[in-house]
C-alpha cells in the first residue's frame, strides 16, 4: 500500500455503482432478523449450559484429573489460530503488493476481530473459578506463559480492531448519503463513526501511513499470539507436547485454518449479497493457490513433528504415537490429516476445485478438520502421562466430552458468528474506496503506459 | 507585585494565630478528658479489688507455662486467615524437608492413602498420595510405588502458575493456595508426576467445613474449582509431628526428616537414620531425574522383598468373576 493516493476516484461515476452494489445488502432485513433470532435462541441455551457449569463445577464436563484440558482448550487454540488470517491477508500479502487481496482484506479482518474477541471468553469457559479472572492482573506472574498469552491476545485484538475500523472510515463517509434504505440509528452511527471525514488528500495520507504502521506492528503480534499459545503445551515435558517446533507448527496450522475460514465467508458474502462482481472466480482461484501453499508448509511441519519421534520411538513418545497412528485416536487422526491437509493440497492443484463452490466445500471440511486437529493436539498427550493411571474411576481413563461442554463450545462459536453477522450486515463488507480507487486508477493509468 | 504579596502574608499571620488558639483549646479538652478517664479507671480498679476471689481457670500457654486466668476473661482466639496465609507461605525456617520411600517394604496396604484422604477431606478416588503398581518392562519384577508430590526444587508447576497460587517455600515444600487459585489447571498439565488433583465438583465435606477458616498448610476447607495436592502435611510439621501418611504406614515404608540435619525418621519404627547413609547403603534414587525437576522425595529400590506380589487390580477382577 503506497502512501500516495489519487483521490480522483471520488468524482468518478464508477464509485456510485460500486458503492450502490456494496451498500445494497447493508441494513436490517427479514433474513438478518430471523438469522439473529436463531443465533440468539441457540446462544441462550448455551449460556444456560454455562450456568450449569458455574453452579455444579467442571464435573459437568468430560474433564478429569488426567485429561484436565479438553474441548475448551482445543477450542481456544482454534480461535486464536483462525484469527491469525487477518495478519496473513492484510499485512503479508497486502504489503508485498498483491492487489487481489484488497476486496477480501476486510473479510479477513472481520474474522480476526471476531475470533480474537471470543478467544478470551473461550479461555474463561475453561476456568474452575472464572470470578477470579481479575487475579491474573492483580497477582500476575511474568514467568507464566498465560500472562504472555493474555498480553499478546489483547494487543492483537486491539490492533485488529483498528485495522478493521480505520480503513472503514472513508467508506463510512462515502456511504453516509447512500444508505437511505437503512434505519435512522444506523445512519447516525455512520455519521458519528466517520469522524468528519471529508476525503482531503491530507486525510488519506495520514490514514495510509497509520494503516501501514499497524500492518507492520500486527505481524510480530500475530506471530506472538500463536507461538505463545503453542508454548502453553511446549513448556511442559509431556510426550507429544515437548517439542521445539511447536511455535512454527501452530503458526502454519493457523494459516491453513484461517484461509479456510476466509474462503467460507467469501462464499457466503458473494452468494448472499450478490457480490459476484467483486469477489470473482479469480479471487477464489487465488485463495485456492494460497491454501495449497500454506497447507504444504503445514504438511512439512507435520512430517517433522511426527516422523522424527516415530523414528526414535522413545518409550513415552512411542505410546503416544501408537495411540495416534493405530490406537484409540487413529481414525480421527487419519481423517483429519487426509481431509484437512493432504486431499485439499491435491484437489486444489486442479483449477476446477478452485472455483467458488468446490473450494467452499473444501474450505468447510478443512475448517472442521482443523478444529479436530486441535483436539488431537490437546487430548491424547494427557491420556498417556509418564506414570500409570490407576485406582481411579473408569470414566477418568478416557476423555468423553459431555453435552454441556459441547453446548458451551458451540456457544462461543455462535458468538463469533454473531459478531461476524453484525459487522457484515451493518457495514460495507468490501472496501468501497479501495476497490474504486483501484478500478479508476488502473483504468486511467493504463492508456498512459 | 509587592501589593499582591501583602494580603497573603496577612492571611498567613492570621492562620498562625488560629492554630495557636486551636492548640490551646485542644490542650484543655485533652486534659479534661484525661482527668475524667483516669478517675473512672481508678474507681473501676477499686471496685474490682473489692470483689471476692474470682472464678479462675488453668490455661496452658504457648510456651508451656500453666497459668490461671479469670473465667470471664477467657476468649476464644479467632483464627486469622491473614496470619495463617502468612505463616503458610513463609514455611518453617531452617528446615529442608525430605521423604524417603522404601519400595522394598511397600505391600500396598494403602493406609497412607486412607490417612491422607481422611486428613484432607478427600474422596476415596481423590489422591494426594496414591500407591501405583509399577513394572519397568515385561522381564522385570512388578512392585508397589507410593507416589506423592515430589516437592521438586525446580518445580514445573510453580513456574507456570499465572497467579502465584502454587509456590515453593523456604523449607522445600510446594503448597497450593486455594484462596488464590483460578482453576486454569496449567500446573496439572506441567506436572510430569501427575501429582495434582482438581476439585471438579463440591468437595466431599463442603457442608461440614463451611465457615471454617482456610488453613493453607492443610488445604482445608477444600474448594470447588481449585487445585489440591500433597502438602507434606505441613500442618503436622509445624506441630513437630510426622506427616499423616508416614505415621499411618504399618510396613515401615516411609522415612521423613530434615536434609539440613541429615536425619530421617521411619514413621512405623520411629527409628532415626542418617539420610546420606540410608541413601548410600540402599542405592536411593529420584523419580525421572532426567526431567531436571530435582525432587525432594527419594526412593529406595524394591529389592529383597519377603512377601508375594499381588496385583490388586487383577485381584479385583478375579473377585468380580467369582
Amino acid at each position: 500500500m503506497s502512501s500516495e493516493i489519487n483521490t480522483g476516484f471520488l468524482k468518478d461515476k464508477r464509485l456510485d455503482t460500486i458503492a450502490a452494489d456494496i451498500l445494497r445488502p447493508v441494513g436490517i432485513t427479514q433474513g438478518f432478523l430471523v438469522w439473529m433470532a436463531f443465533l440468539s435462541i441457540s446462544l441462550a441455551g448455551c449460556i444456560y449450559a454455562y450456568y450449569i457449569q458455574c453452579d455444579k463445577g467442571l464435573i459437568v464436563t468430560g474433564l478429569r484429573d488426567y485429561v484436565s484440558w479438553g474441548m475448551y482448550i482445543a477450542n481456544f487454540v482454534f480461535f486464536v489460530a483462525t484469527s491469525l488470517v487477518g495478519m496473513l491477508i492484510s499485512s503479508v500479502l497486502g504489503m508485498i503488493g498483491f492487489k487481489w487481496v484488497k476486496p477480501i482484506a476486510r473479510i479477513a479482518e472481520i474474522i480476526a476481530v471476531a475470533f480474537a474477541a471470543i478467544a478470551g471468553l473461550v479461555i474463561v469457559s475453561d476456568m474452575g473459578r472464572p470470578e477470579r479472572l481479575p487475579y491474573v492482573f492483580m497477582y500476575g506472574r511474568i514467568q507464566s506463559p498465560i500472562l504472555w498469552d493474555v498480553t499478546v491476545v489483547t494487543t492483537y485484538l486491539v490492533l485488529s480492531t483498528l485495522l478493521y475500523f480505520i480503513p472503514l472510515i472513508p467508506d463510512l463517509a462515502i456511504s453516509k448519503g447512500r444508505i437511505g434504505h437503512t434505519p435512522k440509528w444506523l445512519q447516525s452511527t455512520y455519521e458519528t463513526l466517520s469522524v468528519k471525514w471529508d476525503h482531503t488528500p491530507k486525510q488519506y495520507q495520514i490514514l495510509l501511513k497509520l494503516v501501514r504502521i499497524l500492518l507492520i506492528l500486527i505481524i510480530p503480534t500475530a506471530f506472538a499470539i500463536h507461538t505463545v499459545t503453542s508454548w502453553l503445551f511446549a513448556v511442559t515435558t509431556r510426550p507429544g507436547w515437548d517439542s521445539t517446533i511447536f511455535g512454527p507448527y501452530f503458526l502454519t496450522g493457523a494459516f491453513v485454518a484461517g484461509s479456510a475460514a476466509v474462503v467460507i465467508m467469501m462464499y457466503f458474502v458473494r452468494t448472499n449479497y450478490k457480490l459476484e462482481k467483486y469477489l470473482t472466480d479469480y479471487h477464489f482461484d487465488m485463495m485456492g493457490k494460497l491454501i495449497v501453499l500454506v497447507s504444504i508448509v503445514y504438511l512439512y511441519f507435520n512430517i517433522n513433528e511426527f516422523l522424527i519421534p516415530a523414528y526414535k520411538l522413545k518409550t513415552a513418545e512411542a505410546i503416544h504415537l501408537q495411540e495416534l497412528f493405530v490406537g484409540e485416536h487413529a481414525f480421527l487422526f487419519w481423517t483429519v490429516q487426509l481431509s484437512g491437509l493432504i486431499l485439499p493440497i491435491i484437489l486444489l492443484l486442479f483449477k476446477f476445485f478452485r472455483k467458488p463452490f468446490p473450494i467452499f466445500i473444501i474450505g468447510t471440511v478443512m475448517l472442521i478438520a482443523s478444529w479436530f486437529k486441535r483436539l488431537l493436539i490437546v487430548v491424547p498427550t494427557q491420556e498417556n502421562p509418564f506414570l500409570p493411571r490407576q485406582f481411579v474411576p473408569d470414566a477418568w481413563m478416557v476423555y468423553q466430552p459431555t453435552i454441556v461442554e459441547t453446548a458451551i463450545t458451540m456457544g462461543t462459536i455462535l458468538m463469533a458468528v454473531m459478531i461476524i453477522t453484525v459487522l457484515v450486515k451493518f457495514f460495507p463488507v468490501i472496501p468501497i474506496w479501495e476497490v474504486a480507487e483501484e478500478e479508476c486508477h488502473t483504468n486511467n493509468d493504463q492508456p498512459k503506459v | 507585585m509587592s501589593n499582591n504579596t501583602d494580603p497573603i502574608n496577612e492571611n498567613e499571620a492570621q492562620g498562625n494565630e488560629n492554630t495557636r488558639r486551636a492548640f490551646f483549646k485542644k490542650f484543655g479538652l485533652i486534659g479534661a478528658v484525661a482527668a475524667t478517664g483516669g478517675a473512672a479507671i481508678y474507681s473501676g480498679y477499686r471496685y474490682e479489688e473489692s470483689k471476692p476471689d474470682r472464678d479462675l481457670v488453668k490455661v496452658l500457654t504457648a510456651d508451656n507455662r500453666l497459668v490461671e486466668v479469670p473465667r470471664d476473661q477467657v476468649k476464644d482466639v479467632k483464627v486469622d486467615l491473614t496470619r495463617l496465609q502468612k505463616l503458610g507461605r513463609e514455611g518453617l525456617k531452617g528446615h529442608r524437608w525430605v521423604m524417603v520411600i522404601d519400595l522394598a517394604k511397600c505391600r500396598n496396604a494403602r493406609q497412607c492413602v486412607a490417612a491422607c484422604q481422611n486428613a484432607h477431606h478427600l474422596r476415596p478416588y481423590e489422591y494426594h498420595i496414591n500407591t501405583l503398581v509399577m513394572q519397568e518392562s515385561k522381564s522385570t519384577a512388578p512392585y508397589y510405588m507410593p507416589k506423592t508430590c515430589q516437592h521438586c526444587d525446580n518445580p514445573p508447576c510453580v513456574a507456570v502458575c499465572p497467579v502465584d497460587a502454587t509456590f515453593k517455600r523456604q523449607d522445600g515444600i510446594v503448597l497450593i493456595d486455594n484462596e488464590r487459585c483460578i482453576g486454569c489447571r496449567f500446573c496439572i498439565a506441567a506436572c510430569p508426576y501427575s501429582a495434582r488433583m482438581f476439585h471438579w465438583e463440591e468437595p466431599l465435606m463442603a457442608e461440614e467445613d463451611k465457615g471454617k477458616v482456610y488453613n493453607i498448610e492443610l488445604n482445608v476447607p477444600q474448594r470447588k474449582g481449585t487445585i489440591s495436592k500433597c502438602l507434606f502435611s505441613s500442618d503436622r510439621l509445624r506441630e513437630g509431628k510426622l506427616p499423616y501418611c508416614v505415621s499411618a504406614c504399618p510396613n515401615g515404608v516411609y522415612y521423613f526428616g530434615d536434609e539440613n540435619q541429615d536425619a530421617v525418621t521411619n514413621g512405623t519404627t520411629k527409628e532415626t537414620h542418617r539420610l546420606s547413609e540410608l541413601l548410600r547403603v540402599n542405592g536411593g534414587y529420584h523419580l525421572m531425574p532426567e526431567l531436571g525437576t530435582k525432587p525432594r522425595v527419594y526412593y529406595l529400590p524394591p529389592k529383597n522383598r519377603l512377601f508375594e506380589f499381588v496385583d490388586p487390580r487383577e485381584q479385583n477382577k478375579n473377585q468380580e468373576k467369582v
